[in-house]
């Protein structure tokens, strides 16, 4: 099989409210970055183009058909669109050159999910005949497995606190974070409860923004010259959107997906977890089988900033960041989706 | 079981959705001098094409366009229909004209409607330019221009549809 290697990843700032700007304007300094990183002049340069988006999230049919504009179609290009994190149109991208279809590709995420109350929005994501029409929001569900976890003694709410407390330091030093600070677990407990036993802060922020990567065969990342890191594994598992079957404690689905992608075939370094509320980062480190020795969320995670549709993409992107910094040699990245982890995608990376 | 059940084959499930939606900001800046009467595009650093209605981007190129240009509210027909059948919540009686218009200025064209015209008479090529509604009643949007209607100009030959200039028809066009 093919190897893959990541050649460049960009991603936006996560901001509040991206304002008046548009999902076009969002991407395409992205999307610049990441051609000016291989030395590239547009999309005409790569042999695929996919793209993860939602339009729920900015409430507009067809919103990702606007995301082209940025791409400079013309002539046409071979282009794909997952209605998903983009860390599922790196899946389909990394197919496509494996089936000999292409050699390189160019992923970017994107949303503006300010626009729309997005714990509802997100609700209708949900099965449509039973859940769906509940309106049941998306922190509610989230907040039952907390309670379910402190319930059974598998965490405390100083766990959760300080899953919160490492992300906003460890945000300190990443320029794209929304919520950072020297806060301690203690400053995290004193909070007031929002929904219990949720707190504010176990919650990742209502960010908007955009990510892009592009990843190639190692032949062409040598012939562009510049530094890459190979994808090893990757693998995705889906659970049952019926939350009663699910034990909602552990995450089945990402230790499979683990299995999988080999994750235990070597000692990790780093890892980013997309866990949106601070007790998944919990439940997605066992099921990864991660112990003291690997650095869990050094950017923050998405606790301080959450790109939804380009979040998973951007975990991906910060573990191969620090790989050809030189600051890690194998690192984990997990992407996920649905309530509750439903859907999570595992990716083992590795330095050159 | 020889108990049939009904057969259920639908359930009332409605979506309601709120959002705070905004247009983008070469959009909005068209918005903004559209309620002021002016059609404006954007136009690409690198092919040069001016778009109307400007979204930040030549999706030809796929390069940010910044630089703003106004544009004439007269244009020229790039392909029209007459609608002779009504379609459902559309106001309009038909037969009436639906046209793609090149504004004096602009490379790409845009939609709208054809009136005080004979619709049989209606060709590629006319020249029209907009009648607008009153000023008082001028808001964020493409209908402050009723309609486009026919000028008392020489037709654009067909392969000139796109490169009127801002000023108009040329005396003679360029080979």
């Amino acid at each position: 099989m093919k190897d893959i290697a990541i050649v460049a990843f960009s991603q936006s700032d996560c901001l509040a409210q991206a304002g008046v700007a548009n999902e076009v304007e969002l991407i395409m300094p992205q999307l610049r970055a990441v051609y000016d990183q291989v030395g590239i002049n547009n999309a005409q340069d790569v042999d695929f183009v996919c793209s993860g988006s939602c339009d729920y999230l900015q409430g507009a049919a067809f919103a990702f058909v606007a995301g082209v504009d940025a791409l400079g179609a013309v002539p046409p290009i071979k282009e794909s669109h997952v209605e998903m994190d983009a860390a599922w149109a790196l899946f389909e991208s990394i197919m496509k050159i494996r089936m000999d279809q292409a050699d390189s590709a160019l992923i970017y995420g994107f949303s503006k999910s300010s626009p729309g109350e997005l714990p509802i929005v997100l609700s209708q994501q949900l099965d449509p005949y039973y859940l769906a029409p509940l309106w049941v929001d998306y922190i509610s569900l989230n907040a039952m497995q907390a309670r379910l976890m402190l319930e059974q003694g598998v965490i405390s709410e100083r766990d959760m606190a300080e899953v919160v407390a490492r992300s906003r330091n460890n945000a300190l030093a990443n320029p794209h974070a929304l919520l950072k600070g020297e806060q301690t677990a203690d400053d995290i407990l004193a909070e007031e409860t929002y929904l219990s036993p949720l707190r504010r802060s176990d919650c990742s922020p209502i960010s908007d923004g955009a990510s892009a990567m592009i990843i190639c065969t190692p032949e062409k990342a040598r012939e562009w010259g510049v530094p890459y890191a190979l994808i090893t594994g990757i693998d995705h598992r889906m659970e049952t959107h019926n939350l009663g079957m699910r034990d909602l404690t552990d995450s089945v689905s990402t230790r499979k997906a683990a299995e999988a992608a080999g994750v235990a075939g070597g000692s990790i370094d780093i890892a980013e977890l997309y866990a949106p509320f601070s007790h998944q980062e919990i439940i997605l480190s066992r099921a990864l089988g991660l112990d003291d020795n690997t650095k869990v969320n050094l950017s923050g995670g998405v606790l301080a900033g959450n790109l939804m549709m380009a979040s998973g993409l951007s975990r991906i992107g910060e573990v191969f960041n620090r790989i050809v910094a030189g600051e890690a040699q194998r690192g984990v990245a997990h992407a996920t989706s649905g309530a509750c982890l439903q859907h999570n995608m595992v990716t083992v990376l590795e330095a050159v | 079981m020889s108990e049939q059940s009904e057969m259920i084959t639908d359930i009332e499930a409605p979506v309601y959705l709120q959002y705070n939606f905004t247009a983008g900001r070469a959009p909005s800046k068209f918005l903004s001098r559209l309620k002021q009467g002016e059609l404006t595009g954007q136009r690409c650093p690198q092919c040069a094409n001016v778009y109307i209605p400007p979204r930040g981007s030549c999706p030809a190129c796929g390069v940010p366009t910044e630089e703003e240009v106004l544009l004439s509210d007269k244009a020229t027909v790039q392909s029209f229909t007459i609608v002779a059948i009504p379609i459902p919540n559309n106001p309009i009686e038909p037969p009436y004209v639906v046209a793609n218009l090149v504004a004096d200025g602009a490379n790409i064209s845009f939609i709208h409607l054809l009136s005080d015209c004979v619709n049989e008479e209606v060709h590629i090529g006319q020249r029209v330019q907009a009648v607008w509604k009153p000023e008082e009643e001028w808001d964020y949007a493409m209908d402050n221009i009723r309609y486009f209607k026919p000028l008392d100009e020489p037709d654009v030959p067909v392969d000139r549809i796109g490169s009127v200039p801002y000023e108009g028809l040329p005396e003679s066009w360029e080979e």
